[in-house]
């Protein structure tokens, strides 16, 4: 499935990568410790987070993901935004919980299997 | 204060970065105002509000104390700590400010939200600092109010 | 759900609790960082997380949470087990990243919580 698709039917709000929305969404992964994620994550995840601050794009981008959405309508810090825009990487925000957003990118995936 | 307080307790808290006892004083507070039958989400606010006090001392000073006073229509948490103090409250008081170290992190805290998780809950709150001595929050948890979810 | 329905959908393993698996539980929170689980968790929700240091018993206590669940295979320390013992708060333990536990539950029936805990 498309980043794009995800983003229709979560009614996602896009913040940056917008020319990167035929990336295909591989799998998901939700957490907010950067080593965490580092380690265990992998290519094609859409990270799910609640982390804003700048070093959530470095680690996107060095894993390669397909974007990072952020929850509880967080917003992208500014020198993160920047960032974001500089190495092409997407971030959504969605106003639902991590769980919520987590759940239903999970199912939604699932049904394209 | 006129009233005879229902309770009047101090609880010391070790700071330093030493998060072996990190949340037993708030676990004590708990503790108590359910014995004293006030209702679960007074208890939940005013725990909370400990919590986060109590990680603020733990993560950022060299140690503190925290009062918990209890009257008949409110509750009163006074956190006092020896530390490095905050030079900027307004900034401190940002959401997603942070001047977490490493170790701070790690444990889960350190997102920038502590202050404002406390003034949110409070009914009112009172935080004053001085660089190189400390910091001191009073605030003020109103029983009697209509906060039932 | 209830905890037992729960552990069999992730094939968790109850580390204390074993006594409780008939409590329901009907929300949920996902988290690492415990500031979040504090503003917007609800008193009776699982908490769901990758942390296993006390400070996650101690947070679970202070909102009346249900239950921890601890994903990615982690497992509580010594202190935060004996500190879930001494606070009766159920552990269970799922090799399950914390995305697809969300996804799993949600499927069946369960729901985050939203709310702020007293909010104006």
């Amino acid at each position: 499935m498309d980043l794009e698709s995800v983003i229709k039917v979560l009614n996602l709000k896009v913040r940056s990568g917008e020319d990167k929305l035929k990336t295909e969404v591989r799998g998901g992964y939700a957490g907010d410790l950067l080593s965490d994620v580092m380690a265990n994550s992998k290519e094609g995840d859409l990270w799910i987070t609640r982390q804003v601050h700048q070093n959530i794009v470095a680690v996107a981008s060095l894993k390669e993901h397909a974007g990072i959405v952020l929850v509880q309508d967080s917003e992208p810090a500014k020198d993160t935004l920047e960032k974001a825009i500089k190495e092409g990487i997407p971030i959504l925000v969605s106003e639902l919980s991590g769980f919520e957003v987590t759940a239903r990118i999970y199912n939604l995936l699932k049904k394209t299997d | 204060m006129d009233e005879k307080p229902l309770f009047d307790g101090s609880f010391s808290v070790v700071g330093g970065g030493n998060y072996d006892n990190a949340g037993e004083v708030s676990t004590s507070i708990k503790t108590i105002l359910k014995k004293m039958g006030l209702p679960g989400d007074v208890v939940r606010k005013v725990a909370l509000v400990s919590y986060e006090a109590e990680i603020n001392i733990v993560s950022y000073a060299r140690k503190g104390m925290i009062r918990l006073r209890v009257v008949s229509d409110r509750i009163m948490i006074e956190a006092i700590d020896e530390g490095q103090g905050i030079p900027d409250i307004e900034l401190a008081m940002q959401p997603g400010w942070s001047t977490a170290n490493q170790k701070t992190r790690e444990m889960g805290f350190g997102a920038g939200m502590g202050l404002c998780n406390i003034k949110t809950f409070s009914d009112t709150f009172h935080i004053s600092s001085e660089v190189g001595k400390g910091t001191h929050l009073k605030i003020i948890i109103n029983t009697n109010s209509s906060s039932l979810q | 759900m209830t905890l037992h329905e729960i552990k069999e959908l992730l094939d968790a393993e109850v580390l204390i609790g074993e006594n409780q698996l008939g409590m329901e539980v009907k929300t949920a929170f996902v988290a690492d960082l415990m500031s979040d689980v504090l503003a917007f968790a609800t008193a009776g929700s699982l908490l769901i997380t990758g942390l296993t240091n006390p400070q996650v018993v101690r947070t679970a206590d202070v909102l009346d949470i249900a239950a921890v669940l601890m994903g990615r295979g982690k497992r509580p320390s010594q202190e935060t087990f004996q500190l879930a013992e001494e606070l009766n708060i159920p552990i269970l333990t799922t090799k399950f990243i914390l995305f697809e536990i969300a996804g799993r539950l949600y499927a069946n029936g369960m729901r985050g919580c939203i709310e702020k805990v007293g909010s104006k």
